[in-house]
């Protein structure tokens, strides 16, 4: 067995043996959820997210949505009873890089897809108190603004690398998808999506 | 969850957690000094840096060598009792699924018996009853108040349910059929097909309808406009029709606004205001049925004070 002195000596081999060591963590836990049917099969219906949604979802972390709201309903009862059936790994196939956040400054928003109508997202966007008065979320007004995001076909492409299965109709019609929309309408495309696939019981 | 693609990565995930723990105890254990005997020094490192300074080959704190043990045993522990090891379940058959399902069910056992009496009894009871109404006031602000408010007296766009003024009717059946099934309010778009002039005389026919200042020469115009496009939905005397949610325009209640612009608006692009069904939202235990009863209690309550 080699001492500890040699390994002190020998830079090389200290650095090998820390690698050797930290990366077992990795190895373990993260490598085989790669190969794990939960973590890389869709839940039923799930689709990737459209042009519109896709350009929303950028808009949301543009806006740094996910520093004040979570996407991720722990199987906990206090929460299944306001936001509805826990998240399980099947939901956040197409989401890269997934927005679980850390925070609850706001509500969750995993199951916020069709919580609310249209016309409730755009005036709790525009000034979040004209509906809950009670509401610290800023104001977004500035996303009635038109969408302009020329980048939308190279991000669909990328993201078929790595397996989301755009069709190339879906890429070619994917600029006129985006013709004449909003941020809002994108982001609040968007925003009713989320959660709709979620296991019903 | 244990479903892996193929069976090697239980084993995978076994193998190098015991190799890895086993072998840092072995290595740990090759690489510390033996304790002294009674009076033997520590033996002095070849090493010296900066003139004189020296290095001792003490052994490491026996306290400090325990953590590390104690740690290593921590984990074979933790790994026998939950699961880690590839597919094996732990000797407590632990899952997050189960302490979820044990949570749920001791919370139903709990609150089922008093849900169980407020079903017994119909909703206009259940709403006059405190009690019942101290719980749906706390569903109420979870599942309505970002819409109608958290007293419930609503915004523009969604309707004040305190004023017992009902666009689908607010007799407790419908009530609790709005909250689980939502609405969809379709009123189209009259703009194109009327075009400016005919808007704005059928929207100063609607303000005379509710005696509101307007103009009697349009509104004169207007009245021939809404008996051939209006009336069908809000009927020819402009009281509207609860099957279709349109709304009553003889009333003072403006859901949008009664100004003659907000009107004009309205009647120009139409208004869809839609309130989404409650079924799923109502959480996923088997005291939904009770939440929308006690729900629709508490709406109906809203307006009966008076």
């Amino acid at each position: 067995m080699i001492s500890h002195e040699s390994i002190e000596k020998n830079l090389g081999l200290l650095i090998v043996l820390t690698i050797l060591i930290v990366s077992v963590g990795g190895l373990v836990q993260i490598v085989p959820l790669f190969f794990q049917t939960s973590t890389t099969t869709p839940v039923v219906g799930l689709k990737p997210y459209t042009a519109l949604q896709l350009a929303g979802r950028d808009i949301y972390i543009r806006e740094g949505c996910v520093g004040c709201h979570s996407q991720m309903i722990r199987p906990f009862r206090a929460e299944t009873e306001r936001y509805g059936h826990y998240s399980v790994a099947g939901e956040y196939v197409y989401d890269r890089p997934f927005l679980w956040g850390s925070k609850r400054t706001g509500p969750d928003l995993a199951r916020v897809g069709g919580r609310y109508s249209n016309d409730w997202h755009v005036a709790h966007l525009m000034n979040p108190r004209d509906v809950v008065p009670e509401s610290i979320m800023p104001a977004y007004p500035w996303l009635d603004r038109p969408l302009h995001d020329p980048g939308i076909q190279a991000k669909m492409r990328t993201l078929d690398i790595v397996g989301h299965g755009y069709t190339e109709q879906e890429i070619a019609e994917a600029p006129a998808a985006l013709q004449g929309k909003t941020e809002m309408d994108a982001v609040i495309a968007y925003l009713q999506v989320l959660g709709t696939h979620a296991p019903k019981n | 969850m244990s479903d892996f693609t193929s069976g090697f990565w239980p084993i995978y995930i076994s193998v190098l957690t015991l190799v890895s723990i086993v072998g840092t105890w072995v290595f740990l254990k090759s690489q510390t000094t033996r304790r002294f005997a009674p009076g033997e020094k520590a033996e002095l490192m070849e090493h010296t840096w900066d003139g004189d300074l020296q290095d001792l080959n003490n052994p490491l704190p026996r306290w400090w060598l325990g953590l590390f043990y104690g740690t290593m045993i921590f984990g074979l522990g933790y790994l026998a009792l939950w699961p880690g090891l590839g597919n094996f379940a732990g000797l407590l058959g632990w899952t997050s699924r189960g302490e979820y399902e044990a949570e749920v069910k001791a919370a139903e056992a709990k609150f089922q018996p008093l849900y169980a009496g407020f079903m017994k009894q119909d909703i206009a009871t259940v709403a006059a009853d405190p009690n019942a109404r101290a719980i749906g006031k706390h569903l109420f602000l979870t599942y309505c108040s970002q819409c109608h408010g958290s007293d419930a007296t609503g915004a523009k766009g969604f309707p004040n349910l305190t004023d017992n003024d009902w666009l689908y009717g607010g007799d407790p059946d419908t009530i609790q059929a709005t909250i689980a099934n939502g609405r969809n309010a379709a009123m189209p778009a009259w703009g194109p097909i009327l075009g400016a002039e005919k808007v704005k005389q059928v929207a100063n026919y609607v303000l005379s309808l509710s005696g509101r200042k307007h103009d009697a020469t349009l509104a004169a115009a207007g009245k021939a406009v809404f008996a051939e496009n209006c009336a069908a939905c809000h009927m020819p005397d402009g009281t509207g029709m609860k099957a279709l949610g349109a709304p009553n325009l003889t009333d003072k209640v403006w859901l949008y606004g009664g100004s003659e612009a907000t009107i004009i608006e309205t009647i120009s692009k139409g208004r869809n205001g839609v309130m989404p069904a409650l079924t799923q939202t109502l959480g996923t235990t088997s005291n939904k049925e009770a939440k929308l009863h006690l729900l629709a209690a508490y709406v109906y309550g809203l307006s009966q004070k008076q």
